[in-house]
């Protein structure tokens, strides 16, 4: 019998915290894609009551406890952090578990190092806590939505360097402007 | 030469720099302009044609002459304005366009041969003899074309891309932006105010004026301290707002590190792209030249350039200053002068009937007709109402009026408005949306005009972001008319510069309209008038009066030229931040991808994925040792290789099985449950888009799978089919490729290896089987597909575990003979087995084409079918798919040849897309396309390479060269 | 270049493909003409103002749109969801 250890993605990789502003990989553990079938909203949400979410409009977020709903397209939210209920006949469901490699940008420059890598506008003023938003950082489709006044990105597992990389170059030069002291 | 007491540079921090290779001091605060005048350089560059002695004309980015290289790291930047250049200790800089050293340019002979030179010289002259042009011509051209030169090295220094959004976006900081940020600040709006200078004010830093009855500059540092604190502005000195695009888009370029030594990780340029939902144009307006006879010597600059040197930079650009307008503007320039102790010889005003005070020589209805002075001013003469005149003066102000900065006003077609007043072009209104006009970019030129039109402006803004103006008092200030009489030139014997970079003279615009080119866009195309870097910013309308005067018409029928973004040069490496090597586009790493590197494989990039091309051992020299090696793992023992880049996309739903006969060209309804299917998928103009294996895991629930290039444009294609034609289905889908680690096992002891990892021993499960599966207690699913026309399966694993069984499988499979096989032995194995990849469907290939018009099924639709059916994608004409082989080698991309025919394009019977040496059948073998290639098995072809120097003779046969029964698939 | 997608808002247009006309919308009948086809496919308009054309949200939330804009100003009208026109509903 083999024995298979589960490796998640940016193994080994500490935080970077740099002008006071942290990236850092997280483990969000579960993550489901939940897509009910036209008409079946209301019986989605019916199922997600004893979980106290619902079924996020869109560029929203739902979240109760550790357990957490964001919205990721037409008819499509990823539940995160929980084993979804029963949703036969209901939703369409699929583990996105591994697929995903997830950031957590927080502290003072995390809107200006996204405006490095995505034409949204991150700043707290137009992306508040409850939003959600489907969008690019870089050319890697993206997810990305504000908890504890924190941006959380998902990209595709297999792009989690080039994410990482990518959001650490922006911040190092941020850094390095800062230090102009301009 | 230095004005004690006077200016905004830092007295106490001084500045060693270089330029020609001689040590300067400056101070913190001057450009390399300011400083190299303070030094008396006057001499700073060559002009582009004749390679007349240049000096220094204005103090902005408009600069057409003093044009410098700056070289740093083994770079050199060219053509960097030495007016915006701010000095740092260690800056290197060096004049440009001369042969030799700066004051003895021998191409200064072309000043000699100046009167064979003007506009259209070249299209006259080199035409003849035609043989010339390559070999001699243009050599020489070239030589001698171009201003500065580039490094050859790759600049390998960072920039960086960066997106800003706002509600209104204020351009220039001078009285009008500052006005307008101020207000809409108060407001609550979120501000950016932009200006490309280092220093924020404006006009305001060059002046002497007073606000509210204290200096300008208390008003500016009180106006910018107070926007500083407040959390909804965002100052962005040292950014030019560079074009106005679309939905209220802007263009931007940052110079963040090019005002110091480089850093390795500040970026030296940033390119923003910044949205507003609102904009405000405040930038000022630019002073015009006078065409006036030899008017291009250093010494000879802008009145306020001179009066941004004297207030700004506390330097006098000369020890004897004269003065030539048109208007009273220039009047100030001299008094602030004469009050700083410098010597003004005289003023020349062009009109008779303006007014006469002042505390120097006035000269009325003046005229300069000759200027002397070989590398610098020296003197001048010309007439006056009352007679001649020649005045010792080693720098000349001059002022021909003003035209407001309304180039981004015609980004978007925008076409300017003529005032007669102004004797300029002010933008029209609307000419972008959303961006409005003030101060001296709209025309109001006094200081009072543009601090009232700033507010103004601010306040119609505030209206459109629902906000209200809170009230402002304006602070006293002057508020002189602006008077003048239009003066486009000034006729005389010599030469008399309106571009000066480009080296475009007045006689140059009069030959162009004798010569028929008439039009002004005809008239810059012919003479190159405004096509330097500074774009005609200080020569076009001049050159337009003098078209229309030449043409007969008045200025506003000649037309306008257009300006277009950028406003100023942009330089590449800013617009390709964030895309220069590995950052061009994401890397996509497998989970085995550390395991294949640790056995030392090489890895190629298949799309954004990178996989291995094979594994090498001791002892093997070249490539194909390894691969043939692990072709014979599969076909001999058992071979393992990453699988989990294609693309894998999960559909569900009542309608799932329909909407798969309808994207398929073949039926997925009938698929039973746990069975697999070959799919082929079509564009709905006929030809195939991709192939895959598509599973049944339930009654609604399927898994498709797509080539690992293709994923992207599949899912595309499935969703438009979805919204458009059955959005109402019962069908959800979503991409699982990230999901899944998923591992080719194949040869004839796949199921052995297999058997030694399953908790559970695989029971009947045929060729086209799929099911659930567990190992070591972990829920996979396997898949009893080939791709190498053995025994093979694919095993999924969720991704987190995908490393683990990588090297357990690779492990096993060697206590067995096998191992992993890379990409290399992939491609042979599949084209032994006649499998199509890209190479085959590469979008010019019909089902047909590939011996697959029979997967198109009869009696159902699919997207696709019909035009497929047309005429012309089916039939014996048509290039078909079949084997090549040859016991020489060839490369894929030959074209074949019927022996005994010419070899030409119009002759080629087809190509070759994919070919490999077969260690199993011991000979080159590839796939090909040929004309009605299936009637054609046996027929041996010429095969001919250009590329490769390949001239060989292959044999036609069936595509598929290994099992062509199956037996081998199925056992 | 901006195009507000009615789910995500106003965004920025690298974040859209683009893929043509709003001809594609209207699929002949498999039995059509083959004048039918060649016209849905291959015939286009090349007007000088407004114009209907259809782009996919790649870099956001995956729908196609059809966005009614001006070639003569770039002004866009407006944007709307394929799939809300052709029936989809939650």
């Amino acid at each position: 019998m083999p024995e298979l250890i589960a490796k998640p993605s940016l193994d080994g990789q500490g935080p970077l915290t740099l002008v006071g502003t942290t990236l850092a990989p997280v483990s969000l553990g579960p993550i489901t894609s939940i897509a009910p079938f036209p008409g079946q909203i209301k019986a989605a949400d019916k199922a997600f009551k004893p979980l106290g979410l619902t079924f996020p409009a869109p560029g929203t977020t739902a979240a109760k406890g550790a357990a957490r709903m964001v919205w990721t397209g037409p008819d499509q939210a990823f539940l995160i952090g929980t084993e979804p209920p029963a949703l036969a006949g209901i939703a369409a469901i699929t583990d996105q578990s591994g697929g995903w490699s997830a950031l957590r940008l927080s502290g003072p420059r995390s809107a200006d190092v996204l405006a490095r890598l995505c034409p949204v506008d991150f700043r707290p003023s137009s992306f508040k806590s409850g939003q959600s938003a489907r969008a690019q950082l870089g050319h890697m489709n993206a997810v990305f939505w504000v908890e504890d006044d924190a941006i959380m990105i998902l990209t595709f597992r297999s792009m989690a360097q080039t994410a990482w990389d990518e959001c650490a170059h922006a911040l190092t030069a941020l850094a390095a402007r800062a230090s102009l002291g301009a | 030469m230095r004005i004690a007491g006077k200016g905004l540079i830092d007295r106490d921090t001084q500045v060693t720099f270089r330029f020609n290779g001689t040590s300067y001091m400056g101070h913190r605060g001057d450009t390399l302009a300011s400083a190299l005048l303070a030094n008396e350089v006057r001499l700073v560059g060559r002009s582009f044609k004749y390679h007349r002695p240049r000096g220094i004309l204005t103090a902005g980015s408009e600069e057409p002459n003093a044009l410098v290289e700056i070289l740093e790291d083994g770079q050199q930047t060219p053509n960097t304005r030495a007016t915006t250049q701010e000095i740092f200790d260690g800056l290197e800089t060096r004049s440009q366009n001369h042969l030799g050293p700066l004051g003895w340019d021998l191409l200064a002979i072309n000043d000699l041969a100046a009167p064979f030179l003007s506009a259209g010289f070249y299209y006259k002259t080199f035409m003849w003899p035609r043989a010339f042009w390559e070999k001699l011509y243009e050599p020489l051209i070239r030589r001698a074309a171009g201003l500065g030169r580039l490094s050859p090295n790759a600049d390998t220094a960072p920039y960086e891309k960066a997106w800003a959004a706002c509600d209104l976006l204020v351009i220039g900081s001078g009285p009008t932006g500052l006005m307008a940020a101020l207000t809409a600040a108060r407001a609550g709006a979120d501000v950016i105010l932009a200006d490309e200078d280092f220093r924020m004010g404006g006009s305001l830093l060059s002046t002497d004026m007073t606000l509210a009855d204290a200096p300008a500059l208390v008003w500016v540092e009180a106006t910018l301290a107070e926007l500083a604190s407040l959390p909804n502005v965002r100052l962005m000195p040292r950014t030019t707002i560079t074009g106005a695009y679309d939905g209220g888009s802007f263009g931007a370029l940052e110079r963040v590190g090019l005002h110091r030594a480089p850093d390795t990780h500040l970026p030296r340029e940033c390119f923003w792209r910044i949205t507003a939902k609102r904009a405000i144009l405040a930038s000022g307006a630019l002073e015009r030249p006078i065409a006036f006879p030899l008017n291009d010597r250093p010494g000879i600059m802008m009145a306020s350039a001179v009066q941004s040197y004297l207030n700004r930079y506390g330097v006098a650009p000369g020890r004897s200053v004269t003065i030539y307008a048109n208007n009273d503007g220039a009047r100030a320039t001299a008094r602030q002068l004469m009050a700083a102790g410098v010597r003004v010889a005289a003023i020349l005003d062009s009109r008779p009937d303006a007014p006469m005070a002042e505390d120097c020589p006035v000269y009325l209805g003046a005229e300069v007709l000759q200027t002397h002075g070989r590398h610098a001013l020296r003197a001048i003469e010309g007439r006056h109402t009352g007679g001649y005149f020649r005045l010792d003066t080693d720098c000349l102000a001059m002022s021909g009026g003003w035209n407001p900065s309304l180039h981004l006003t015609c980004h978007m077609n925008g076409r300017p408005r003529w005032s007669e007043d102004l004797a300029a072009f002010v933008p029209s209104e609307g000419a972008i949306p959303g961006l409005t006009a003030a101060g001296a970019a709209n025309g109001s030129f006094s200081t009072h005009g543009a601090l009232a039109t700033g507010y103004t402006a601010a306040a119609e803004a505030l209206k459109h972001l629902d906000l209200s103006a809170p009230d402002i008092a304006l602070p006293a200030t002057e508020d002189a008319p602006y008077r003048l009489a239009a003066l486009w030139q000034v006729k005389g014997k010599y030469r008399a510069w309106l571009d000066f970079a480009n080296d475009v003279t007045t006689k140059d615009i009069v030959q162009s309209a004798q010569e028929g080119y008439r039009s002004v866009e005809h008239m810059k195309r012919y003479t190159t008038q405004g096509m330097a870097p500074d774009q005609g910013k200080n020569s076009n309308l001049a050159a337009l009066a003098l078209l229309a005067d030449a043409t007969g018409r008045g200025i506003p029928e000649t037309g306008t030229t257009t300006f277009r973004p950028p406003f100023t040069p942009i330089s590449i490496a800013a617009l390709g931040a964030g895309g220069r090597g590995k950052t061009f586009a994401p890397q996509r790493f497998t989970t085995s991808d550390q395991a294949s590197r640790d056995r030392g494989a090489p890895m190629i990039e298949a799309g954004l994925w990178y996989r291995p091309s094979y594994f090498p051992k001791p002892g093997e020299t070249h490539w194909r040792d390894s691969c043939n090696r692990e072709v014979g793992y599969v076909r001999q023992a058992v071979g393992v290789a990453d699988v989990s880049t294609l693309g894998k996309i999960d559909i569900q739903g009542k309608d799932a099985a329909r909407f798969l006969d309808l994207v398929y060209s073949n039926t997925f309804s009938t698929l039973p449950i746990g069975r697999v299917r070959y799919g082929l998928m079509l564009r709905e103009d006929g030809l195939v888009l991709d192939d895959g294996t598509t599973a049944r895991l339930g009654e609604h629930h399927y898994l498709m799978t797509t080539t690992t290039a293709a994923a992207g444009l599949v899912m595309r294609h499935l969703d438009f089919i979805h919204q458009t034609y059955c959005a109402a289905w019962d069908l959800r889908f979503i991409s699982v490729t990230e999901s899944w680690a998923q591992f080719a096992i194949a040869g004839p002891k796949a199921r052995a290896l297999l058997n030694s990892v399953l908790d559970a021993p695989l029971g009947d499960f045929p060729f086209m089987a799929t099911g659930p599966v567990t190992l070591g207690g972990v829920q996979a699913r396997l898949f009893r597909i080939s791709f190498s026309g053995e025994q093979g399966y694919e095993i999924a694993v969720p991704t987190r575990y995908g490393e683990a069984l990588f090297r357990d499988l690779v492990a096993r499979a060697e206590t067995m003979g096998g191992g992993p096989y890379g990409m290399e032995a992939l491609n042979v194995l599949r084209i032994e087995k006649g499998f199509i990849t890209h190479a085959e469907i590469h979008g010019r290939t019909t089902a047909f084409d590939i011996g697959m018009e029979k997967m198109v099924a009869a009696k159902k639709d699919c997207i696709g079918k019909r035009m497929a059916a047309r005429e012309g994608l089916v039939g014996p004409e048509r290039e078909q798919l079949v084997g090549i082989r040859s016991k020489s080698e060839f490369g894929s991309g030959a074209h074949l040849f019927t022996l005994g025919t010419r070899i030409h394009r119009e002759t080629g019977q087809g190509y070759v897309t994919s070919m490999c040496f077969s260690p199993t059948l011991g000979e080159w073998i590839g796939l090909a396309f040929v004309k009605n290639g299936r009637a054609r098995q046996g027929e041996v072809l010429r095969l001919v390479d250009h590329m490769r120097d390949t001239d060989v003779q292959v044999t036609v046969c069936n595509p598929v060269f290994f099992d062509p029964e199956g037996g081998k698939l199925r056992a | 270049m901006r195009l507000n997608c009615p789910l995500c808002g106003p965004r920025d247009r690298r974040e859209f493909y683009y893929f043509g006309s709003e001809d594609y919308l209207n699929r002949p009948a498999p039995d059509a003409l083959e004048e039918a086809w060649d016209e849905h496919l291959h015939l286009r308009a090349n007007p000088a103002g407004i114009t209907k054309d259809l782009w996919y949200h790649e870099g956001g939330c995956s729908s196609w749109l059809l966005v009614t804009r001006s070639t003569v100003t770039h002004e866009v009208h407006s944007v709307e969801r394929v799939a809300d026109r052709n029936g989809a509903q939650s």
